[in-house]
C-alpha cells in the first residue's frame, strides 16, 4: 500500500509554493516519512523554520509550527525546547538562512549540543529573492549578483557543523529521496543537536545561470557528486577529487544540553 | 507579620518583580548597565524550576524568548541600547504575531556604543518606532526602585492581558541606583495570566476574533497544533495577501492597546490642580523636578509635577486638559527633546514647551528646572 502522506499534511494547503523541479518536496516527505516511522506525536512536535523557500515547509506539516525571521530558527526552536525539553523539536531552512544571517546561531546550537534537529535543504543559492549567492554557492558560479561569477569560496555546511560541537551530522541528496528519511529519523532518535544537510536543487535560479539545461541535469548531478562514506573509504584522493560523502559522517555521545541544565536547577535547588 | 524589607538595587528590584509576576524564562545577552537582571534571574529562577539562557547574542536572547514564551511561559529578557537596536526584528515578530514578552531596557548614552555606564532616556522613541512597520507600543518609565519593581509586575500583567511585548525603560540612575523596597506578599499586587482557549484543538484557531480583540493563546505542547508566522496572517494563523484581511488584522492589532489607553496609562499629578508652570518628566529626571516643584513653590512660584509612568501610550488628552490653564510646560529630558515633540504634539499650542536637554551622561539637576521657570512668563 502507498504511503499515506496526508496523515501529516495539513488540510487544504497544498498546493505548496515550490517550483516544479525543486527538491524541498521531496525532503518534506522524507521528513514525514521519518516522522511517522518514530510515530512522533504531531502535537507534541515542534517544527521551527526561519525564511526562504526551504522555510515554507513547516506550514504544510500539521503540527506546532513557527514560522520565524530570517536566520533565526535555531535560536527560537532553542527557546521551545530549553522551555518544553519534553517537545520534540525539528528545524528546517536552506543554505543562507542557516549559513549566512543565522550563521551565529547555528553554530551555537551545535556547540550547546541541545537535542533538536536541524534539516539544512543546501540548494547553492537564495531561492525566494530571485538567485543571490549563498555562502554555499560554488566559487565560480553564476548568480544573479555574481554575473562575473562567484569569488566567493563556499562553507562545507558539515564540517561547519562538526566544528561547531554537533553531535550527529549527516548528508543525503535529493536525488537519493528513500534515504533521506532514514538520516531524518536516525537524526531525531539522536540525543544531541543533530545537523542533516540534504544537498538540493534550484533548476529556476541556480540551474538555468549555471548550464544545467534541465531538472534531470540538475538530478543526475547530485547522483554523480554523492558517494556514500562506506564506499569513500576504498577510494582514492584522486578519485574523490569533486565527489561529496553521503551518509552519516560524524555520530559521538556528549551532555545534552536540557539535561545540563536540569542539573542546575536540581543544583539550585538543594543549595536553597 | 512585617513586611520584608530590602536595600536593593533598581536592577535587582525588577528581577524581583519579574519573579513576583510568575516569569519562568530568561534570555538575555550581557549589556552594561542592565546586566545585573540576568545575574539575579540565572540564580534566582533555577530555584522556582525556571530556565535561564544566555544566548549568542541579542538577536537570539529575543528569538529564543518568543519560543520560550509559545510554550506557556512568561519570559523576560534585559538589554540597553544597542542590544535594544538588535532585538528590533524580533519585538517586531512579538507584534505580529501577537507573543506576551518583556524587555527591561536600562537607558544609557546613544547612538551606537555611545556612553555604556553614563544615564540617558534617549530610547523612549525607540520603543514606539524602533522596529519598522505599524504596531502596538507599550513603554514604562519607574522614578524609583519600589517602583521598577511595581512597574515590571505590570508590564508582565499588561504583556499577557493584552498578547504584545512590552517594554520598560529605566534610565540608568534608576537602575542603578540603590533603595530600600518593600516586597508585596504575594497576592497583594495583581497578577495576570494570559487568556488560554475555551474550545477544543481542532476548532482553535490563534487569532480568533470572535473572542474579542486579543484573542486566547494556546501553549506548544499543550494539545493545541497551530501555526505562527511573521507574515501578515489570517485568523488561522496562516499567511495571506488578501487586502481586506491584512488591513483589518493591522488595525486590530494597533487598536487593542489604543482602545485600552485608560487601563495602560498611567501618570502622577503632583500640585498640578492650580499650577502655573507644569514640569512634564520620568524616570531620574522627575525626581530632580519633584525637588525644583517643591523649591519654586516655596518662592511663590506656583508649579506642578506631570509625571509619566507610562511613556507609551502617552497621555495626550490629559495633557491638552492642562495646557488650556497654564502658562507653561518644561519638559527636562536627558536627550534632545524627545518627550517635548510628543508633549508640544498634543497640545494643540495652547502654551509654550520649554526643554531642558541633556546627554553629557550627566542627570539634569533641579536649578536648571528652577531656572527654566523663570522664563514661563
Amino acid at each position: 500500500m502507498a504511503f499515506d502522506y496526508d496523515k501529516y499534511i495539513r488540510p487544504g494547503k497544498l498546493p505548496h509554493i515550490w517550483c516544479p523541479g525543486c527538491g524541498h518536496g521531496i525532503v518534506m516527505k522524507g521528513l514525514i516519512r521519518a516522522m511517522d516511522s518514530l510515530n512522533l506525536k504531531k502535537e507534541d512536535t515542534c517544527i521551527v523554520s526561519g525564511i526562504g523557500c526551504a522555510s515554507r515547509l513547516p506550514g504544510y506539516i500539521d503540527c506546532c509550527t513557527l514560522h520565524t525571521a530570517h536566520g533565526r530558527a535555531a535560536a527560537f526552536a532553542t527557546g521551545v525546547k530549553m522551555a518544553k525539553p519534553e517537545m520534540n523539536v525539528i528545524l528546517c531552512g536552506g543554505d543562507g538562512d542557516g549559513t549566512a544571517i543565522g550563521g551565529n546561531h547555528f553554530i551555537h546550537a551545535c556547540r550547546r549540543n541541545i537535542n533538536m534537529t536541524y534539516i539544512i535543504m543546501n540548494n547553492y543559492i537564495y531561492g525566494m529573492t530571485g538567485g543571490q549567492f549563498s555562502p554555499c554557492t560554488p566559487t565560480g558560479a553564476k548568480a544573479s549578483t555574481t554575473p562575473y561569477g562567484n569569488p566567493d569560496p563556499g562553507f562545507d555546511i558539515a564540517k561547519l557543523a562538526i566544528g561547531a560541537g554537533a553531535t550527529f551530522v549527516a548528508r543525503g541528496t535529493a536525488y537519493h529521496a528513500a534515504q533521506i528519511d532514514k538520516l531524518i529519523a536516525e537524526a531525531i532518535q539522536h540525543k544531541g543537536f543533530s545537523v542533516v544537510e540534504i544537498l538540493d536543487d534550484c533548476p529556476t535560479t541556480y540551474g538555468r545561470r549555471n548550464k544545467y539545461r534541465s531538472v534531470i541535469d540538475m538530478m543526475n548531478r547530485l547522483k554523480e557528486v554523492a558517494v556514500p562514506v562506506k564506499a569513500a573509504e576504498k577510494m582514492t584522493a584522486e578519485q574523490l577529487e569533486g565527489k561529496v560523502l553521503t551518509g552519516v559522517l560524524h555520530k559521538v555521545e556528549k551532555p545534552e544540553y536540557t539535561e545540563e541544565y536540569a542539573k542546575v536547577i536540581q543544583r539550585a535547588q538543594a543549595a536553597k | 507579620m512585617a513586611k520584608k524589607v530590602a536595600f536593593l538595587q533598581g536592577n535587582e528590584a525588577a528581577a524581583h518583580g519579574a519573579l513576583y509576576a510568575g516569569c519562568r524564562f530568561f534570555a538575555g545577552y550581557p549589556i552594561t548597565p542592565s546586566t545585573e537582571v540576568a545575574e539575579v534571574l540565572s540564580a534566582e529562577l533555577p530555584k522556582v524550576g525556571g530556565k535561564f539562557i544566555q544566548m549568542e547574542d541579542e538577536i537570539g536572547a529575543m528569538a529564543a524568548l518568543i519560543g520560550a514564551s509559545l510554550t506557556g511561559s512568561k519570559v523576560l529578557t534585559s538589554t540597553s541600547g544597542p542590544g535594544l537596536s538588535l532585538k528590533q526584528e524580533n519585538i517586531g515578530y512579538a507584534c505580529i504575531t501577537e507573543v506576551p514578552a518583556v524587555i527591561v531596557n536600562v537607558m544609557r548614552g546613544g547612538p551606537s556604543t555611545g556612553m555604556p555606564t553614563g544615564p540617558s532616556q534617549s530610547d523612549v522613541m525607540c520603543a514606539k518606532w524602533g522596529t519598522h512597520g505599524d504596531h502596538p507600543a507599550i513603554c514604562l518609565v519607574p522614578a524609583s526602585v519600589q517602583e521598577l519593581f511595581e512597574e515590571t509586575v505590570r508590564a508582565f500583567n499588561l504583556a499577557e492581558k493584552y498578547r504584545t511585548p512590552v517594554m520598560i525603560m529605566p534610565d540608568e540612575i534608576v537602575a542603578h541606583m540603590r533603595e530600600r523596597i518593600v516586597f508585596p506578599e504575594p497576592g497583594e499586587i495583581e497578577v495576570v495570566d494570559r487568556k488560554g482557549p475555551s474550545v477544543p484543538p481542532e476548532q482553535y484557531k490563534p487569532y480568533d476574533t470572535s473572542f474579542g480583540d486579543v484573542p486566547p493563546l494556546a501553549a506548544f505542547g499543550s494539545g493545541y497544533k497551530f501555526h505562527v508566522t511573521g507574515l501578515n496572517k489570517m485568523q488561522d494563523g496562516f499567511p495571506t495577501t488578501k487586502a481586506e484581511i491584512v488591513q483589518a488584522e493591522e488595525e486590530r492589532q494597533v487598536r487593542k492597546v489604543e482602545a485600552n489607553k485608560a487601563d495602560i496609562m498611567k501618570w502622577e499629578e503632583y500640585l498640578c490642580d492650580d499650577a502655573d508652570v507644569i514640569v512634564v518628566a520620568f524616570g531620574s529626571t522627575s525626581r530632580s523636578a519633584r525637588f525644583a516643584v517643591n523649591e519654586a513653590r516655596k518662592n511663590g512660584i506656583k508649579a506642578g509635577l506631570f509625571r509619566l509612568i507610562t511613556f507609551w501610550p502617552f497621555p495626550e488628552e490629559r495633557l491638552l486638559e492642562l495646557s488650556k490653564k497654564v502658562k507653561g510646560f518644561i519638559t527636562p529630558e536627558m536627550n534632545l527633546g524627545m518627550c517635548t515633540g510628543v508633549v508640544k504634539g498634543c497640545i494643540e499650542g495652547n502654551a509654550p514647551v520649554l526643554g531642558i536637554f541633556r546627554v553629557d551622561g550627566e542627570p539634569i539637576n533641579p536649578d536648571q528646572i528652577l531656572d527654566k521657570m523663570k522664563e514661563v512668563k
